[in-house]
């Protein structure tokens, strides 16, 4: 690909490779920029373990952006050790509701959840705009007549603390680091994600043994929103302009983080912890891509190519994967003295 | 047996080994089929029948030995190439397009007389005159999605006889069929061997072995462990030959007394998944230490039935009463906690999250409570023992109990199903086809289970199509049909011939 656009490729590559994790200001970029695709794809992967493809991460970032906003808004005064959690729980909050709005659409009315939750996005970002515009505009704004749509810089006392003196990695990234070992276990390790897997695997097993379908699909989708939330409220604490800032169009603030955790997860194999490394990818390459432009004159936009290859190659390789199997099991004969079977053909009556 | 079985036959397997990565799936196995005998193939799931068959038609290449046709040896390298040869067969699974007529699923891929033109009247004269011969009752200009299984099935014999199949195999061509319509398949086998073809009978059920076979070869583990006629075995010969030792066929019943009506039915009437009504009218209850059998052809409202008991599915009216409880329109969680256990009849479906591995499934119903569970965190090593103890108690076969679910046998799976279920100490047990697809060793098993429940104490329903299951099992044996009760009788004085009547309806006073 950079072939084509006149580039050498292994020195492009070593560009990225080397800006994104060649040095510790590199890396402190790329870790911040992998904050939100990290905490969207740790969401993604619940809702998937329910069989729910959430495409709703930008909505729900947008949601539990505002919320923590607000929170931020009304509560200036409050000392940080105070500030930080509420914000973050707002933003948990916000995000959780506006999934389990697409969980209960998809549990008890049976609409699609890829259709419910792309609409759900646009009204999110759209309320974004109005409240930006209207009530939750920078009084500044309006005295000085230019009307950005943007908050007043929010309470110092919600600043993420930076982590690395004079670099952009803050709290967050704990954070966010966090909530993928607490989703791990979460799956694992407690009730709900036995519940959330059962459901997720075969519905109809677990009715039949006496475990909600629609319950647990609802809260898959609350807790994967509830993860997008924190990120889109990290995205705002953390931010330079510690101001909630829209474009007013329809993408708002999130930098798509909503839909590339979706490539990230599926990297990931749609396990939380392997989000980890799988994140940090993403993020270099987004920083790599930035790089490379200023090297290369590539434009940026080649990392959106490369993101869509590598969704590619990791779908192609599940489906090639399956169908190995699938061979490997006709190619064996059905012996089941162990107890085991290789066959489809076990229910021969 | 008609006087052509001295001859030669006409095919001929000699020690045919088939060797995949681990397992010797055909060891030395000699086979044989004369003209006009039905010689069956009999084992277990596993046992090697499919593996030999496959070599027959072409789909697999022996390691070693040799096939012979009419005394010379051919070399089968695909389905066309055994096709030409005159061996034909017949799936368990039909290769038809239900879009289309018989007459072009018949012609489809023969060379018609036309050229690039189809050729269906002269396709359809043959199919006529093929069917007419061997009573089949086939018509070309039917489409296939309009006929039953049974006509099915017959336009898939149509398809091998149309492309002059000299050697039928029949892939346990009775799994799909009601009784009365085995007995009708059965006439028109007869009549095919009689025409002078060879039919090879794939099954492992020992009734129908026993009443359709000419000459049956036993299979266990690759290897041939008895060839033998009806006429010299019975049932229980050729269970020992299947699995290598004795086996129960029916468990111990001893004398139980029996308690309160643990489980009542009252009137009910429930809608089945087309809305029309699928159970009509029903009553009936269960007593502490006894078995109801409900013999039935399926699709009579038993699985509606079922589910209506077990919670999953809304009665419209009526009453079900569980152990002094009215459940009649509890979740199937409520229903479990006053005492209810259910074996589903479609296991992977509703009994087991195949995804999940042994001890997973085992916790599925109590994952949420204590021991299993502490504030909200699941408790592992206690999760582990009980999975190892029931797994054991259960004899579940399995290499661990972190095993994926999907990969045990289907007997396993069950044993697994049984175990997690009867664990809970069941009032009322709703066993579903309890041992379909299961092979004699689990079934045996299974049997003895529910034997032993009522033993316990537990009023326990069978739903099964097997009427030698049922007859097992039972104290008092329902049949449904059309939704309703036909009859209620004790088992002993049950006879085949009645029971069979009242499945079709026609019995109504019995």
């Amino acid at each position: 690909m950079l072939l084509s656009l006149g580039a050498n490729p292994l020195s492009g590559y070593a560009t990225m490779f080397t800006a994104a994790f060649g040095s510790l200001e590199g890396f402190s970029e790329t870790t911040v920029k992998s904050i939100p695709l990290l905490l969207v794809g740790v969401g993604i992967c619940i809702a998937f373990r329910a069989n729910v493809i959430n495409i709703g991460g930008e909505g729900q970032m947008v949601m539990g952006a505002l919320l923590a906003t607000a929170v931020a808004l009304a509560f200036p005064a409050f000392p940080s050790f105070m500030l930080i959690p509420m914000v973050l729980m707002a933003g948990a909050v916000g995000g959780a509701f506006w999934g389990a709005i697409a969980g209960a659409l998809k549990a008890y009315f049976n609409v699609s959840e890829i259709l419910s939750t792309i609409m759900l996005n646009i009204v999110a970002v759209q309320f974004m705009n109005f409240l930006l515009r209207g009530p939750m505009i920078d009084p500044a704004e309006i005295e000085r007549g230019t009307g950005i749509p943007q908050t007043m810089r929010l309470s110092e006392n919600a600043d993420l603390p930076i982590l690395l003196e004079g670099m952009r990695m803050h709290l967050g990234v704990l954070v966010a680091l966090l909530v993928a070992v607490g989703a791990y276990f979460l799956l694992w390790r407690t009730a709900i994600g036995f519940r959330i897997r059962s459901v997720g695997y075969n519905p109809d097993a677990s009715r039949y043994a006496g475990i909600s379908v629609p319950k647990n699909v609802t809260s898959a989708l609350a807790f994967s929103g509830a993860m997008a939330g924190i990120a889109g409220a990290i995205l705002v604490f953390g931010s330079e302009s510690h101001r909630m800032v829209t474009d007013g169009g329809s993408t708002g603030f999130t930098g798509s983080a909503g839909f590339n955790g979706i490539v990230v997860a599926l990297l990931a194999g749609l396990h939380p912890l392997w989000s980890v490394p799988s994140a940090l990818l993403f993020g270099g390459m987004l920083v790599g891509a930035n790089a490379l432009q200023r090297a290369a004159q590539v434009p940026s936009a080649l990392i959106i190519a490369l993101n869509g290859l590598i969704v590619v190659f990791v779908v192609s390789s599940e489906y090639f994967k399956q169908r190995y199997a699938q061979a490997g099991r006709v190619e064996e004969p059905d012996d089941n003295d162990n107890g085991v079977i290789v066959t489809e053909g076990g229910n021969n009556e | 047996m008609s006087s052509q079985l001295n001859e030669t036959p006409m095919l001929q397997m000699k020690g045919i080994t088939k060797r995949f990565p681990g397992v010797l799936a055909s060891d030395n196995v000699d086979f044989d089929v004369r003209a006009g005998e039905v010689h069956t193939l009999l084992g277990e799931n596993g046992a090697g029948k499919s593996t030999l068959m496959k070599i027959l038609y072409g789909l697999y290449q022996q390691d070693e030995g040799e096939i012979l046709l009419n005394g010379k040896v051919i070399n089968l390298t695909s389905p066309a190439n055994a096709i030409s040869h005159g061996i034909g067969m017949i799936h368990q699974h039909f290769m038809l397009v239900p879009t289309l007529t018989v007459a072009e699923n018949v012609s489809l891929g023969l060379k018609s007389t036309r050229g690039v033109l189809t050729d269906l009247k002269t396709v359809s004269k043959r199919i006529t005159e093929i069917s007419k011969s061997f009573g089949l009752q086939v018509y070309p200009d039917e489409y296939v999605w309009q006929l039953s299984v049974g006509e099915r099935q017959r336009v898939e014999i149509i398809k091998a006889l149309y492309r002059d199949a000299s050697i039928l195999i029949l892939d346990e061509p009775t799994a799909v069929l009601t009784p009365s319509e085995v007995d009708d398949i059965f006439v028109i086998f007869r009549k095919l061997a009689d025409a002078g073809r060879g039919l090879v009978f794939i099954s492992h059920k020992l009734k129908e072995v026993l009443d359709l076979s000419d000459r049956i070869t036993v299979l266990r583990h690759g290897r041939v462990t008895g060839e033998t006629t009806p006429a010299q075995s019975d049932r229980h010969d050729l269970a020992r030959l299947m699995v290598g030792r004795a086996v129960k066929l029916a468990p111990d019943k001893p004398e139980v007394a029996t308690g309160d009506a643990l489980l009542r039915i009252e009137d009910l009437y429930v809608a089945g998944d087309r809305g029309r009504h699928a159970v009509q009218g029903l009553t009936m209850e269960v007593k502490s230490g006894e078995v109801l059998g409900i013999a039935g052809i399926s699709g009579n409202g038993q699985r509606e039935l079922a589910e209506a008991i077990a919670g999953l599915r809304t009665p419209q009216s009526g009453k079900i009463t569980i152990n002094g409880h009215d459940t009649t329109f509890c979740k199937p969680g409520q229903v479990r906690d006053v005492g209810l256990s259910y074996v589903p009849e479609e296991r992977m479906k509703d009994g087991a999250v195949g995804d999940f591995d042994v001890k997973e499934n085992l916790i599925l119903l109590n994952h949420n409570r204590e021991p299993f569970c502490t504030n909200g965190f699941l408790n592992f090593s206690a999760i582990r023992a009980h999975s190892e103890k029931l797994v054991k108690e259960y004899a579940v076969k399995t290499p661990s109990i972190d095993t994926c679910t999907k990969n045990l046998s289907g007997g396993n799976i069950q044993k697994l199903i049984m175990a997690r279920e009867l664990d809970a100490n069941p009032k009322v047990l709703l066993a579903s086809q309890p041992t379909r697809g299961v092979d004699i060793g689990a079934a045996e098993y299974i049997h003895e289970r529910i034997s032993q429940q009522r033993q316990n104490g537990t009023a326990s329903i069978v739903i099964s199509e097997d009427l030698d299951e049922v007859m097992a099992l039972s104290d008092r044996i329902a049949v449904m049909f059309d939704g309703k009760i036909m009859g209620i009788v004790k088992q002993e004085d049950a006879t085949r011939e009645s029971i069979g009547l009242m499945m079709t309806g026609e019995d109504q006073e019995a």
